[in-house]
């Protein structure tokens, strides 16, 4: 069998001419281009900007007209927008206000509790990443432990802080392990599951490199991990902002949660309804900043 | 008679899982000399795989040893480079980055800083890939992805480079490309490679022998061709040559021909 060899000669010049036609791209004259494409940016942005905002804002705007007509200007139950505004204006435009005692403004309250969470989360963040990787990567810490776990991460929040109040004793460390408790197992069971779907090519580049231990834990193991991880955290800070505010109304003391039970005894819902807008913007914000830290912790290779 | 370079000697690979025992390889022997480019070639789930992980370490041997240069082979180690099937770049590093990690390795107290920077450069020039050496793998297509593989397994200075199916997932032109490179490489260095494979044009065209292994399970060594074909190989050229059709005939009927038996 002989097939006539196929001729490629004739294909050539038609690939030739494609070289001066894409030179002149590369060569335009710079000081007309940037300022043209600066322009368009600028616009593209303005118009992205846009497409984000006006959205929400708009929906919001219209609950806000809905939640008026609802609540009219009964004195009872649930206070209308402009009630709102109207008895609750010091709060809302000054924030920072000390009057001693726990008569602050609503950023104190909210930075107690922040840094409560900050506390607490902080250290569910280290155990349950140690606490993970451990579980992930042995057969019997996983068999010895997973049940438990699974188990004891659907205990409520609030089912802790009675036996943390009688461990500690204390208002402020029983706080803490309310959120410690809270936010570790998402944390733990997410980092179990990044290390034990690692994929085989990864060990195996590690054995055939004849990796360390140390060396595997810090190149393989815990970049692999890495989105894992942040989608635990992410969860983790979003359950531990859930547990302060729960349990500063039982603690009493500063926060934002027991300025939310404080003003509910003295009747000024107004009040509870500002302070609601800032727990869930500060929950929003926490998420937000997480999310940001494993993009830039994993160089956004992660996080989908 | 003296030794070959690599030798497998009576390989025989059982898994046990529980009380279920599943006798993959048999009763394998194969000598390969240094600077042969040896393909094995054979159905999927005939164990081929199985086989290069034995050679790399990566498996332990039921019955029977590897020896490569004189030394039993007990575990991974980078004289056995692995290309793997895609994928196994770290999606966290750069292109170079990957490189340099296993040069780091290897050659850590052996070249200085300097040196191992230049070594990793040079590898990635051999697989034409110094131009996207600050990008990831996320970034570059297949094609390049496994060209890194190549360049991170050729920058072990392996004894042996074992390559599993390296070219499996890439499609036809980009597979010739990377095949052509492959061979360019292997004149200029003249490594030892092992090579799985399921393309029987891409075993033709690559290796100075053809290993075929029988179904699985209990997989062997079915046959070894030869193919006459001169070196350099030029694809084209060898579409009409006499002696390649006959190697791939014969290697085709032992395929399929061959397989109810």
């Amino acid at each position: 069998m002989t097939f006539p060899k196929p001729s490629f000669s004739e294909a050539e010049p038609v690939a030739a001419p494609l070289k001066p036609i894409q030179a002149p791209a590369e060569s335009l004259p710079p000081a007309e281009e940037p300022r043209a494409s600066r322009f368009s940016e600028l616009g593209r942005h303005s118009r992205a900007a846009a497409a984000a905002i006006l959205p929400p804002a708009v929906t919001l705007l219209v609950l806000m007209v809905l939640w008026q007509v609802a609540a009219g200007d009964s004195y009872t139950g649930v206070p209308s927008p402009l009630r709102i505004w109207t008895e609750s204006k010091d709060l809302i435009t000054d924030p920072f206000f000390d009057r001693g005692g726990v008569d602050k403004g609503l950023f104190w309250h909210v930075l107690t509790s922040l840094s409560r969470v900050g506390v607490g989360f902080s250290l569910s963040a280290v155990c349950g990443v140690l606490l993970g990787v451990l579980i992930g990567a042995n057969l019997w810490a996983h068999r010895g432990l997973d049940p438990i776990f699974q188990v004891l991460r659907t205990v409520p929040p609030l089912a802790w802080l009675p036996i943390s109040l009688a461990a500690f004793q204390q208002a402020q460390p029983s706080a803490l392990f309310v959120i410690f408790i809270t936010s570790i197992w998402p944390i733990i069971i997410n980092t179990a599951v990044g290390v034990r779907n690692i994929p085989d090519d990864y060990r195996n580049v590690a054995r055939v490199l004849r990796l360390s231990p140390t060396e595997y834990f810090f190149k393989i193991l815990l970049p692999a991990t890495t989105p894992y991880i942040f989608t635990g955290l992410r969860i983790g800070i979003g359950m531990s902002w859930l547990a302060i505010v729960a349990s500063e109304m039982l603690l009493g003391g500063v926060g934002v949660g027991f300025f939310i039970w404080d003003q509910y005894n003295s009747g000024r819902i107004s009040d509870i309804v500002v302070a609601l807008a800032w727990v869930g913007l500060t929950g929003f914000f926490l998420d937000r900043i997480v999310a940001l830290a494993g993009r830039i912790v994993s160089r956004g290779s992660a996080l989908s | 008679m003296a030794k070959a370079y690599l030798s497998i000697e009576g390989v025989g690979v059982t898994f046990q899982k529980g009380s279920a025992r599943s006798e993959v390889l048999r009763d394998i022997n194969l000598q390969v000399d240094q600077g042969e480019f040896v393909s094995i070639i054979g159905h999927s789930g005939c164990g081929k795989s199985t086989l290069l992980n034995v050679v790399a370490g990566l498996i332990p041997v039921t019955t029977g040893a590897v020896i490569l240069d004189r030394e039993a082979v007990e575990a991974p180690g980078p004289e056995r480079a692995v290309v793997f099937q895609i994928h196994s770049l770290l999606p966290w590093l750069s292109v170079r980055e990957n490189v340099s990690l296993a040069v780091d390795k290897v050659f850590r107290g052996v070249k200085s800083d300097a040196e191992r920077k230049a070594w990793t450069e040079h590898n990635l020039d051999l697989v034409k890939m110094t131009h996207a050496m600050d990008k990831r793998p996320s970034e570059i297509s297949g094609g390049m992805k496994q060209r890194v593989g190549i360049a991170r397994a050729l920058a072990m200075q392996p004894k042996v480079l074992l390559l599993d199916e390296p070219f499996g997932a890439l499609d036809a032109l980009t597979r010739a490309h990377l095949q052509d490179s492959v061979m360019e490489i292997q004149a200029t260095l003249k490594n030892t490679v092992l090579m799985i494979t399921h393309d029987v044009d891409e075993a033709v065209l690559l290796s100075d022998r053809i290993v075929m292994m029988t179904n699985g399970p209990r997989a062997t060594i079915g046959h070894i061709l030869q193919p006459d074909l001169e070196r350099p190989r030029d694809r084209l050229g060898l579409a009409e040559s006499p002696a390649y059709m006959h190697a791939r005939a014969a290697v085709i009927e032992f395929l399929y021909a061959r397989r109810a038996a």
